[in-house]
């Protein structure tokens, strides 16, 4: 046995120096990749504020692509924009029967009203992700963050993680309830490089699709050749660490509905802390308690101690 | 129960019946030595039964239906508000109230203050079976209960905060069992496993505290993923950790002062002379650890307020509802402790761990539920999730009751059938014990067996 563990080590021991070596040569990069910047061909969707005249139509060809039950007032009906919930102070939202859903703010700004279009964002850096403890989620290179119901538990941490409160849950399902949130149409459409629905179906040029890279450019682009018409900001190009879906507005973002108040970096990095004191909990403890249960015992002898222990039977 | 011992009745305390010297059976164990009848009796006399009945008859259903019509049908299915009762109360109560077992076992088997021995047990009990009902608090709210160990077995999501709490209440959890097993071997008559569990005291003892430290820290760094849905008084992301595990220090202490005082109350019969004896003196040196902490946590508090700049909020109707949470749960059980402590009324002690234990109940649910979404709406939970959980929470009562009544917790287990119950042996050599080991089990740890 002696002999092949010998062969072994001699044989890994090669292994290990050359991949030392070779991690060596990437050492500097190493470091670097210890902030991850996102994937460099993620693709993003930009939408315009101004462009958008909530016309719906994105929300019926999302309805249509993922085959989602018919809402109960058509997608042509425009009256849902009146509708609140809790007392006024909620509009409409992401729901298990909804990926997507257009709101409309600001109608009494002079430039009013303005619609929004709220679904998953797609982050570079996911708080949904990073809170499942089952991995159930994945960002994939193509920008997606798409779910997997498989391994899904249901504890809904997601739902709680989710700076933007986009994941739904059909909760009426006794036996395969799962987490319903837009996808980026990835199986459909976006690994095979094609746009979104509602990308593709909005009549405004609203939405537009392309590498995120090239998007924040393009943003910037637009906010530097209009002066005046938006707002100085790109919501989504550093919120909770950068999205994939970003958008412009005329009118300031807090008046929209978007959380103004996110931080600007990943959700990810609030628990890093904490978790930085888990090894060092898990290394330092077990010596430092024992150390003190001798410490405690002084100089009496283990049989005493063993006889105490006894008297409680 | 009263009655029965007024007419001289003294329930099963060790291996053997006194009156004849035979091995009291299981079933005779179970009934605590009494006749079917008579165990029967005592059941119905007890009007605390009839609520519990109550409660199960309308609660129970309830649990049934939940899993035949889905978590929709008893929640109200908010996707703003994931988290109900179930986890509000549930988890995020039930485990620091439960950290009992670790601080005594710590107090006990590693710094060796044998004053408290007499709690011990009662400690390591009230920890299992708090952690145990978190568990099934966890089975009812989540969507597919079935998968419960797929965090364990199945797919692993390692960097995330809710996996280590996984990972850790799961073990501490099979530790804590380990723990109460001895207590459970005496009672069943396996000596040789008891031995064996006494023998690991240590290495569970430790293992209980790494654990412990952890999750009860993960249980508030859960929150931080939330950062703005948390009202900013209740959040801080670099001491959601510290708080956590601070105030658990308190809560599970004053959780074994009211435990063992609702113990004194009713079911004084099972317990022994060396617990009640020593009972006030425990609960005074109880309070003192209690209100070390509670310093403590007061004191990490305004350092997170000022590290995080909150003072302003405090102003505000939310801050107006921090700062009766801080004053209830947090300076007038200081106040009353020290006093307490100074006038050593046992009575005070009491009735400041129920005001800090409400306390620490009113912070978590505050942390999780009350101020959560604190900028959208305000949810109250749905009556049905509300039974659900004071359903479990008799359960929870009923198996606690149930295993004090039996197991040698609250009272020291016989080993000599002929000793009187006055007489209870302190220190004795292990050899003095009737070794009667079940034949598998001799065969199993024959090397334990010296």
């Amino acid at each position: 046995m002696s002999g092949i563990s010998r062969r072994k080590f001699l044989k890994s021991t090669v292994i290990a120096g050359g991949s030392a070596a070779a991690a060596m040569t990437s050492a500097k990069s190493a470091f670097a990749m210890k902030e991850f910047q996102g994937y460099p061909d993620s693709m993003g969707v930009l939408v315009d504020l101004t462009r958008c005249i909530g016309c719906r139509t994105c929300e019926a060809a999302c309805n249509k692509e993922h085959n989602l039950p018919e809402p109960a007032l058509p997608f042509d009906n425009l009256s849902v924009f009146d509708e609140t919930f809790h007392e006024g102070k909620q509009k409409r939202r992401t729901t298990d029967k909804a990926y997507t859903v257009v709101n409309r703010y600001a109608e009494q700004e002079p430039g009013g009203p303005v619609y929004r279009k709220i679904q998953c964002n797609h982050c570079s850096e996911p708080a949904c992700l990073t809170s499942c403890f089952v991995n159930a989620y994945k960002k994939t290179k193509e920008g997606a963050v798409v779910y997997n119901p498989n391994v899904c538990v249901g504890c809904r941490m997601c739902m709680v993680a989710c700076p933007f409160g986009i994941p739904a849950y059909s909760y009426d399902s006794a036996l395969h309830p799962e987490i319903i949130k837009c996808n980026f149409c990835y199986d459909t459409r976006l690994k095979n490089g094609k746009p979104p629905a509602c990308v593709e179906a909005c009549p405004q040029e609203a939405l537009t699709f392309g590498h995120r890279k090239t998007l924040v450019k393009t943003a910037h682009e637009r906010i530097r050749s209009n002066p005046g018409k938006y707002v100085d900001h790109v919501y989504g190009e550093t919120e909770v660490g950068g999205t994939s879906w970003m958008y412009l507005s005329s009118v300031p973002f807090e008046q929209v509905g978007f959380n103004t108040t996110l931080q600007h970096h990943p959700i990810l990095d609030n628990t890093k802390s904490f978790l930085g004191i888990v090894p060092m909990v898990l290394g330092i403890w077990p010596a430092m308690f024992l150390g003190f249960h001798l410490l405690a015992k002084g100089g009496k002898t283990e049989n005493k101690e063993s006889n105490a222990g006894e008297s409680c039977k | 129960m009263k009655h029965l011992i007024k007419k001289g009745f003294s329930p099963v305390n060790s291996l053997n019946n006194p009156d004849n010297g035979h091995k009291w059976s299981l079933w005779q164990k179970l009934r605590l030595g009494l006749t079917p009848a008579e165990y029967f009796q005592q059941l119905l006399r007890n009007p605390f039964n009839w609520v519990l009945c109550v409660i199960f008859a309308i609660g129970l259903p309830i649990i049934v239906y939940r899993y035949v019509m889905g978590l929709g049908s008893v929640m109200h299915a908010s996707y703003d508000y994931p988290w109900g009762l179930f986890l509000g109360f549930g988890l995020f109560c039930m485990v620091p109230l439960s950290a009992s077992g670790f601080l005594l076992g710590t107090t006990v088997e590693l710094f060796g203050h044998k004053k408290f021995k007499p709690i011990l047990n009662l400690a390591l009990l009230n920890g299992l079976l708090g952690y145990f009902f978190a568990v099934v608090y966890l089975l009812v709210d989540l969507g597919c209960p079935w998968r419960l160990y797929y965090p364990m077995f199945v797919s692993w999501g390692t960097a995330a905060v809710l996996f280590l709490v996984g990972w850790h209440v799961a073990t501490y959890l099979s530790v804590q069992i380990m723990e109460v097993s001895e207590a459970f071997f005496a009672w069943i008559g396996w000596p040789a496993a008891k031995k064996y569990i006494h023998g690991a005291t240590i290495g569970l003892t430790v293992a209980g505290i790494i654990l412990s430290t952890l999750h009860q820290g993960a249980l508030g760094t859960l929150l931080t993923y939330a950062p703005g849905k948390v009202h900013p008084l209740w959040y801080s992301s670099e001491f959601m950790w510290i708080f956590y595990l601070c105030s658990s220090i308190f809560a599970g202490l004053c959780m074994v002062i009211a435990v063992s005082t609702i113990v004194e109350k009713t079911m004084a019969w099972r317990c022994s002379r060396e617990f009640l004896d020593n009972l006030g003196a425990i609960t005074i040196g109880l309070a003192k650890g209690a209100s070390m902490a509670l310093v403590t946590y007061f004191v990490i508090k305004l350092i997170g307020l000022t590290h995080d700049n909150q003072w302003s909020y405090l102003a505000t109707g939310w801050g107006k509802w921090y700062m009766l949470e801080i004053s209830l749960g947090v300076i007038l059980p200081i106040i009353l402790f020290s006093i307490a402590i100074r006038k050593n009324s046992v009575g005070l002690v009491r009735f400041t761990a129920f005001i800090t234990i409400a306390g620490l109940m009113m912070n978590r649910l505050n942390t999780a539920l009350i101020t959560f979404n604190w900028n959208l709406y305000q949810e109250i939970p749905h009556p049905l999730e509300t039974i659900i959980s004071v359903t479990i929470f008799a359960l929870f009562i009923v198996v606690y009751r149930f295993i004090l009544y039996r197991l040698p917790i609250l009272y020291t287990w016989q080993s000599v059938p002929a000793l009187e119950m006055a007489t209870v042996p302190v220190l004795e050599p292990a050899e003095t014990v009737p070794v009667q080991p079940e034949p598998h089990f001799a065969t199993v740890m024959p090397s334990i067996e010296n």
